[in-house]
């Protein structure tokens, strides 16, 4: 089972989980419909298009609301930490959620017990919550910018908030950034760095580096990034290894955004349609 | 009374007062308030002994933290704990920006947050970066509106990434003269 987990940005909507599907703006999981904006939603409706394509099921998801109070990020860590084992998972990717080290913490205790162990990806707050908690070890693949690698080469700093300056305006030093993410066990196996270029390494040796096509615009646009964890997310499952599905995922996310022909003002919900373009361009 | 002496008079040079909050949205109304009274406080990460995990508190002048925490309980804003600690164990926030000028475009990334708008009518086009959950909802919130009319991120925020949008929101007004 491909197992997708995150919040969407509505207050009061309940813990809801099954397999989702995509409508034309939203998507539909246990009667609830939900908008596809940006965040997990987006990273959902990306990894459906992969699957499509594959003609395989659409990803089981668990979501529930939260606007930033951290409850509905408590309650998600909880359920997941005492459920998690009868879904079988064979792919989890997390997403947006709250940063709480003792959830964290939780959840990777029974995730650990899982046999066969799933390939856990992780971005945005849980893969901050990851590296506070001190087990970006046992992931397999972060999903960070720029921004974010600082943050995971900073041992000290508990969010990107607090990045120390000497390491962001080194940011271009990419490389150190890297090397330092390692040394501090901070960085999962294989990390796909987002950004202009895309930076695929693996234990600290940088794989392979995407750069075309170059689409400026992309940078500004919220969701480019959740619907690469997505894509990747999804290829992953359908059997490409790791260092395969964040290639072709680069590749797909950058051809499908160049498709829609951006401005900095485009909302994901309109690159989202170009991904199965993209996809068969790349692949066949 | 005794435990305030303790504190002004041992290293009192080096020592700032922190004061501890239950979540970051009271961080963020207690910041409000004590700098619309005047008082040169700043947010900061707790020191790392107490720290939960995706939290702010407010550093305060020891000089003045008598007369803060009494402002504050006539407020009755609540906290949960004060303590002093060496400015060297304390975490600051980002202050580098990253500016990009798309040409109709401008775009500031604070950490890890990053705002653009469109130059000619300061409209907010997009918000991306970021990991916390505010992070959708203060997108779905204040996409589509004015620089000058829509709400400052903090007033939504819940979190460090939503004080970070703040960040870049200030930075952008800065940068077209507006604030």
């Amino acid at each position: 089972m491909f197992i997708i987990v995150g919040i969407v940005p509505i207050e009061d909507l309940p813990l809801i989980y099954g397999e989702a599907k995509l409508l034309e703006k939203s998507l539909e999981i246990q009667n609830y419909s939900i908008p596809i904006e940006r965040g997990t939603s987006a990273l959902i409706a990306a990894a459906i298009k992969v699957l499509e394509v594959f003609k395989k099921e659409n990803p089981f998801t668990f979501l529930i609301g939260d606007i930033g109070k951290g409850r509905g990020s408590k309650n998600l860590y909880k359920f997941l930490s005492e459920n998690i084992e009868i879904y079988k998972p064979k792919v989890i990717t997390f997403h947006y959620i709250l940063p709480d080290v003792d959830g964290c913490l939780k959840l990777i205790l029974a995730l650990e017990k899982l046999s066969p162990k799933p390939v856990l990806i992780a971005d945005a707050g849980f893969m901050y919550a990851v590296k506070m908690a001190g087990y970006s070890d046992f992931f397999d693949l972060f999903t960070p910018d720029l921004g974010e690698l600082a943050f995971l080469a900073d041992e000290k700093a508990p969010h990107p908030f607090y990045t120390r300056g000497f390491l962001l305006e080194n940011e271009n030093n990419i490389e150190e950034l890297i090397k330092r993410a390692y040394k501090y066990k901070n960085a999962s196996k294989y990390l796909l760095i987002k950004g202009k270029r895309d930076y695929i390494v693996c234990e600290g040796n940088i794989l392979n580096i995407i750069d075309n096509p170059i689409v400026e615009e992309l940078e500004a646009i919220g969701g480019t990034g959740d619907t690469l964890t997505g894509i990747i997310s999804a290829l992953v499952y359908t059997g490409f290894n790791l260092e395969e599905a964040c290639e072709i995922g680069c590749q797909v996310n950058r051809l499908a955004g160049a498709l829609s022909i951006p401005s900095p003002a485009t909302q994901i919900q309109e690159i989202i349609p170009y991904i199965p373009k993209a996809l068969n361009t790349i692949l066949f | 009374m005794k435990f305030f002496k303790k504190i002004f008079f041992k290293n009192k040079k080096n020592f700032k007062g922190i004061l501890i909050f239950e979540n970051t949205s009271q961080v963020i109304e207690a910041e409000r308030i004590l700098k619309a009274a005047g008082y040169k406080i700043k947010v900061v990460a707790p020191p790392s002994a107490i720290r939960k995990g995706c939290d702010l508190a407010i550093e305060l002048p020891i000089i003045e933290s008598l007369g803060i925490l009494e402002f504050l309980k006539n407020k009755k804003i609540e906290y949960l704990d004060f303590i002093s600690c060496n400015d060297n164990e304390l975490l600051k926030p980002v202050d580098i920006f990253q500016i990009k000028d798309f040409g109709k475009y401008l775009m500031v990334r604070a950490a890890n947050m990053k705002l653009t708008i469109d130059k000619e009518n300061l409209i907010i086009v997009n918000i991306s970066g970021g990991g916390c959950p505010d992070v959708p909802y203060l997108a779905s919130k204040l996409i589509g509106l004015s620089l000058n009319t829509a709400p400052q991120p903090k007033e939504l925020a819940n979190t460090l990434c939503g004080y970070a949008l703040q960040l870049a929101y200030e930075k952008i007004k800065e940068l077209l003269c507006l604030s």
